[in-house]
């Protein structure tokens, strides 16, 4: 059983907007409310509207499970790594504080916001936004996968 | 004091939710509904954290384009957003275990499944 | 006799929260001052404009950490029960 063609297009087009929403939830994580587990999620839920309209079956043969699993784990390096960065004072320690990279310190008080602070913390929130849209990417296919596999294409 | 809402009525909430979760979770024998008794106590422990650091008439703890006032306490929401992602993924681990079962003993019910008899 | 036991304990435990939410402080006047030095000096400590995301990354990144490995390790769990015979993954 395919969907309509009226379905199969709109969440092509639709897809793009969902990702630009969620990224955009990530790199706002020190202004506004959210941060990297939300816009993870975000992300991981444009891709269980590609597996309800095409079926699990033709979503798997272009993203396997193994590209996910590479994913994941090279995004909680980076958050062990950035953990690392500053071990000269103590453990997560925020180092980029006053440095070029994200330095900026915000005026006291009620401010309009500035991108460029936020220290380490800006870069952890990249790092876990990475972890949680793979992770729950991979949750949804797997069990899409062993629960359905009679969406053949005719 | 004059406080808006009388008596503790949020604590109470959270009393329900965890009461009706506990029955659930004693009472019932069917996999998917001890699942969904356990999804309910989740959801009534993050509310519970929610409303411990509630101040009277206050704003949010962000500073972008803040209006004057007292802000509410910011650490117990750190709090929930740490045990919500927790609660979704045991969750998960728990279904994908109960598929698994299904397929191997060939029904749903937690006293027929039993696999260790004495 | 394993029913009667059951029901009884946990009208026992319910009327112990129904208590407990009444004795507990009024609702909107929370006793603390740890958060008062957190949102006084947040902005200057880790530069962010948020006191939430100071708390969850900097001053509790430990907490943080601990979770993305309790995410790891259940997603890892869901794809290994779900393996398929037939698609070669014994080398």
């Amino acid at each position: 059983m395919r969907m309509s063609k009226i379905v199969r297009t709109m969440s092509s087009i639709l897809i793009l907007l969902v990702f630009t929403f969620g990224l955009y939830v990530i790199m706002h994580g020190h202004m506004t409310p959210g941060g990297g587990f939300p816009g993870g999620a975000i992300m991981a839920s444009g891709i269980a509207l590609l597996v309800a309209a095409f079926g699990s079956s033709a979503i798997q043969k272009t993203l396997k499970e193994r590209y996910l699993a590479i994913l994941k784990s090279s995004g909680l390096l980076i958050f062990i790594g950035l953990a690392f960065a500053g071990i000269g004072t103590t453990f997560f320690y925020n180092v980029l504080v006053g440095s070029p990279i994200f330095g900026h310190i915000p005026l006291s008080g009620s401010n309009p916001g500035d991108v460029w602070t936020g220290g380490s913390s800006t870069l952890m929130n990249i790092a876990v936004g990475i972890i949680v849209s793979a992770g729950l990417s991979a949750i949804v296919l797997v069990m899409a996968l062993a629960s359905g596999g009679m969406e053949v294409e005719e | 004091m004059n406080q808006s809402i009388p008596f503790n009525v949020p604590f109470l909430a959270v009393a329900a939710l965890i009461g009706i979760a506990l029955y659930i979770i004693i009472f019932k024998r069917n996999l998917i509904k001890v699942v969904m008794g356990i999804g309910i106590l989740a959801s009534g422990v993050n509310l519970f954290l929610i409303t411990l650091g509630y101040r009277e008439g206050g704003i949010i703890p962000i500073y972008t384009h803040a209006p004057a006032g007292e802000m509410v306490l910011p650490v117990p929401q750190a709090l929930t957003l740490t045990s919500i992602v927790i609660g979704v993924s045991v969750m998960a681990l728990m279904l994908s275990m109960i598929v698994h079962t299904y397929r191997h003993t060939g029904t749903l019910d937690s006293e027929e499944s039993r696999q260790m008899k004495g | 006799m394993r029913n009667t036991a059951a029901a009884i304990s946990l009208g026992v435990f319910i009327a112990f929260l129904v208590a407990a939410a009444f004795l507990i402080h009024p609702f909107g006047y929370p006793p603390s001052e740890m958060d008062d030095y957190i949102i006084e000096y947040s902005q200057i400590e880790s530069g962010a404009n948020s006191a939430v995301d100071a708390v969850v990354f900097d001053y509790r990144g430990y907490d943080t950490l601990g979770e993305a490995t309790i995410l790891f390790t259940a997603v890892t769990g869901v794809v290994m029960l779900f393996r398929r015979k037939s698609a070669g993954i014994i080398r």
